[in-house]
This record gives structure tokens, C-alpha cells and sequence, in this order.
């Protein structure tokens, strides 16, 4: 257990009264620890969350092209991705640690991993969902297979393929919080250590709820790049 | 939370092994600790979520509602949940399972919902039709069919509430994740075995609750 290390509150003797006697929020400990705690917190979380979506991203890519092609694949993949939801965050990151270090690479192979499951189960799903007749009239009125694939599959299937980008993003941004129990980078470091601190409550606020407006605010920006994604969508709708 | 970095070797798993075999009855009873809690949360989500999620979706009323939910419940990171329940609640077990619950809901208010709302409406329709009452047609017609989605839905939390009831430990939920957050004093082994086995525990529900699953869902109606 982490929590009982002893009363370290972080400028003790110096704080405000709010802060020497860990009251529920201190506005003022926020405003002098934005820049060096908060800050740098905020944007390492970004930096490992946008990383981890974008490899993902790719990597799911080109597993569900060749998923589309082999379906062998789907059942293999579909297991694994199934072991590895299973399998604490916590303790992953610790597994890699012997391997790579107490690296970005270690927090971003297992933020990567859990990423793959959502967005090559969303692509496939996207893709197949395409009608038959719809390839095919594009390929009768004379699109090669590429300009099929990029000007018709792509685009109808972009919804399905970003709700898993939603999806893995958020969760991503949610994972990334764990991973400073291996690495002292995110919003996750400065809660872990309120935590040992004789759980200092304006830190743990002020980092969670940094990691919740975060992943919130993630979430409505792909939205929106969906809209803009799909103009058609719209219309349908209205 | 200093970490040693054992060095890894591919003994390390024969070392997991070894550490499972070992020490058989701490594990087990950690597991029960881990158990215990993940229950009593699911438990609670139920009472929550689920005569939520099928009443709005009798009615068809509060789409967007049950979206939100989803959308913001994943949006919540389980770290900042214990370390919220903790300083809400103190040390202590409702900490862990206050947390808990508000991982364990949205997918269960969600999927129940989609489940109840997206039921035939022409099944709808002809069930009262022939006189049943809103209540006999949410338990004898809705619930029946959308069922199978429903228990999708808690198959999920389950395995959420599991996995993370790992990080509990850190607020003093006990459970494997005691071992877990401990290498210091377990070893890499340690770890690795402890996270096995509630690998195991998450696979061992989702298997349960699969097959509910399946014994819930329609079977394809032979044609002539």
C-alpha cells in the first residue's frame, strides 16, 4: 500500500492555511504549481496519448487490410485482443519494464497494444459493412480497385472506423494515467504522488480532473472531425 | 513505487508459475479480497443501471443520456476514480466500490438500454395489441428479446471491474493487486504470477457469463 507513508504535504510550513491542513481544494496551490507540476503533467499526457493513438492507428491499418484479405486472421486476433483486456494495465507495464527500460517505448508499446483492439475490430467492421453492389457499380463505372478503395470503401466505412478512434483515444487517455506507476511522465505522476503524500487532496482534484477534461475535450474534437469528416451524414439527417 | 527492474528472462514465467504453486493460499485468499469487491460493485452497478437502462429504453426517451454516459464513464480514468472515492470516502472498502460502481455503470445503463429501445417496434405494437400491459410487455416481450445485449453489456463491466480492482490496491482495497504494485517485495514473478491469476479470474467471469450469453440468445428457427 502506498498511501500511509507518512504526512509529507508539499510546502509544509509555507503553504496556506488550506494547504498545511490538506483542505478539500486549494485554489492557490493550483495556481502556483500550474507551471512546474500541472503544466508539464498536461502536455507529457498528450504527447503519450496522440503517439500511441497515431501508431495504433497505423498498425490496425494495415492488420485489418490484411484481415479483409485473410480472414484466418480475425479469429487469432480477436483472442488475443480478448487476453489482453484481461490482463491490470498496471501489471503490463511493469512486464515491459526488464525489456525496454523505464522508457516512453515501454508505456507506449502497452498504450499501442490496447489501442489495436478497438480500431482494427472498428475498421473491419466498417469496411466489410460496405455493400457488395456498391464496389461493384464503382468498379463497373470504371474506378481501378486503389480509387475504389480510397474514393468509396474508405469513406463509407469512416464513421464505424472513427467511433474506434473516439474510443481508443479516450481509453488511451484513461490507460495513460497508470502509466506513471513505471514512468514519471503524465497526469498520472503527480496523482501517484498526492497519493503517497498523505493523499493530498487539491492534487488529486486538480490532476483527475485535468485527465477528465482532457479526455472529454478529446472526444468532442474527433466528433467534430467526424462531422467534418462525413458532410453527407448530415444531410441525411436533417 | 520505486521499481527494481528484475531482469527479464523467459524463466521469468516458469518463475510465475513457480510463485503461483508456492503460494497457493495467499493468492487464493487475495483473489477472494479481489472477488469480494468486484462483486459487491457490480452488485451495486446492477441496482443502478439496470431498471435505468430498461426503462428508458421502454420509453425511447433519453438517447442522448444514455450516450453521455458511455461516452463520459470512459472518459473516466480508474486511477482518479480510487483516488477521488478516497478522498471522498476515506480508507476503506466503499472507496474502492464507490469507484467501482462508477466504472461498472455505463456500460451496463448503455447496453441495456440500446437493448430494450432497439426491440422490433411491430413486436412492440402487436404485443399490446393483444392487451398487454406496459409492464407485461417490458418483462414478457423487450426483456426476453433484448436480453442477450443486456448481458453483453455486464459481461463487459465485469471485466472492467476486475482488471481495475486491481489498482484498488493502491487505496488499500487489498486483492492481487497487492502483489502487484509490490515488486519490491515480490519479485517480477510476483507480478507476473499475481497478474495471471486475475487474467484468469476476468477471462473465468467473462467465460461465465459468456455462456449465459449464449443460452439467452435465440436459436436460429429452422426453416422448412
Amino acid at each position: 500500500m502506498i498511501v500511509a507513508s507518512g504526512p509529507v504535504i508539499p510546502n509544509f510550513g509555507q503553504g496556506s492555511h488550506c494547504e498545511v491542513t490538506n483542505g478539500f481544494f486549494c485554489p492557490e496551490w493550483v495556481r502556483d504549481h500550474w507551471h512546474d507540476t500541472l503544466e508539464p503533467a498536461l502536455v507529457q499526457h498528450i504527447e503519450l496519448a496522440l503517439l500511441a493513438v497515431v501508431i495504433g492507428f497505423a498498425i490496425a491499418f494495415v492488420l485489418a487490410l490484411c484481415g479483409l484479405r485473410y480472414r484466418v486472421l480475425n479469429g487469432p486476433i480477436g483472442y488475443w485482443a480478448d487476453f489482453l483486456y484481461t490482463i491490470p494495465s498496471l501489471a503490463l507495464f511493469q512486464l515491459l519494464v526488464p525489456v525496454t527500460g523505464i522508457t516512453v517505448l515501454t508505456v507506449e508499446i502497452a498504450l499501442v497494444s490496447y489501442t489495436l483492439l478497438v480500431l482494427y475490430r472498428n475498421m473491419i467492421e466498417g469496411l466489410r459493412s460496405v455493400p457488395a453492389e456498391v464496389i461493384e457499380s464503382a468498379r463497373g463505372s470504371g474506378f481501378t480497385r486503389t480509387q475504389t478503395f480510397l474514393r468509396v470503401e474508405l469513406p463509407l466505412a469512416t464513421p464505424t472506423i472513427m467511433a474506434g478512434v473516439r474510443i481508443a483515444t479516450v481509453s488511451t487517455i484513461s490507460i495513460a494515467t497508470v502509466a506513471a506507476f513505471v514512468l514519471p511522465q503524465g497526469l498520472g505522476y503527480p496523482l501517484f504522488i498526492a497519493l503517497r503524500q498523505d493523499v493530498f487532496k487539491t492534487e488529486i482534484f486538480a490532476a483527475g480532473a485535468l485527465a477528465v477534461a482532457l479526455a472529454l475535450t478529446a472526444d468532442a474534437l474527433l466528433h467534430l472531425l467526424e462531422r467534418a469528416l462525413t458532410p453527407w451524414m448530415r444531410v441525411r439527417r436533417a | 513505487m520505486t521499481l527494481l527492474a528484475d531482469q527479464f528472462q523467459p524463466g521469468t514465467f516458469v518463475d510465475a508459475l513457480r510463485f503461483i504453486v508456492d503460494n497457493i493460499g495467499f493468492l487464493l485468499h487475495l483473489a477472494g479480497e479481489q472477488l469480494e469487491l468486484s462483486l459487491a460493485a457490480i452488485g451495486i452497478g446492477l441496482v443502478i443501471a439496470l431498471p435505468l437502462g430498461l426503462w428508458l429504453g421502454h420509453k425511447h426517451r433519453g438517447l442522448f443520456f444514455a450516450a453521455s454516459v458511455s461516452n463520459v464513464g470512459r472518459a473516466l480514468p480508474s486511477i482518479v476514480l480510487i483516488a477521488f472515492g478516497l478522498v471522498i470516502f476515506g480508507l476503506g472498502f466503499w472507496n474502492n466500490t464507490a469507484a467501482l460502481v462508477v466504472l461498472a455503470v455505463p456500460p451496463i445503463l448503455t447496453n441495456s438500454y440500446f437493448a430494450i429501445d432497439g426491440v422490433d417496434p411491430d413486436i412492440v405494437e402487436a404485443a399490446r395489441g393483444m392487451g398487454m400491459s406496459e409492464r407485461q410487455v417490458l418483462t414478457q416481450v423487450e426483456l426476453p428479446l433484448g436480453l442477450p445485449l443486456v448481458i453483453a453489456g455486464i459481461r463487459i463491466a465485469t471485466i472492467f471491474v476486475i482488471a481495475t480492482a486491481t489498482i484498488a490496491s493502491i487505496a488499500g482495497g487489498g486483492g492481487l493487486g497487492d502483489v502487484i504494485v509490490n515488486q519490491a517485495t515480490y519479485g517480477l514473478a510476483g507480478v507476473v504470477g499475481a497478474s495471471l491469476c486475475v487474467s484468469l479470474l476476468a477471462f473465468g467471469a467473462a467465460l461465465l457469463l459468456g455462456l449465459l450469453h449464449r443460452a439467452v440468445s435465440p436459436r436460429p428457427v429452422a426453416s422448412d
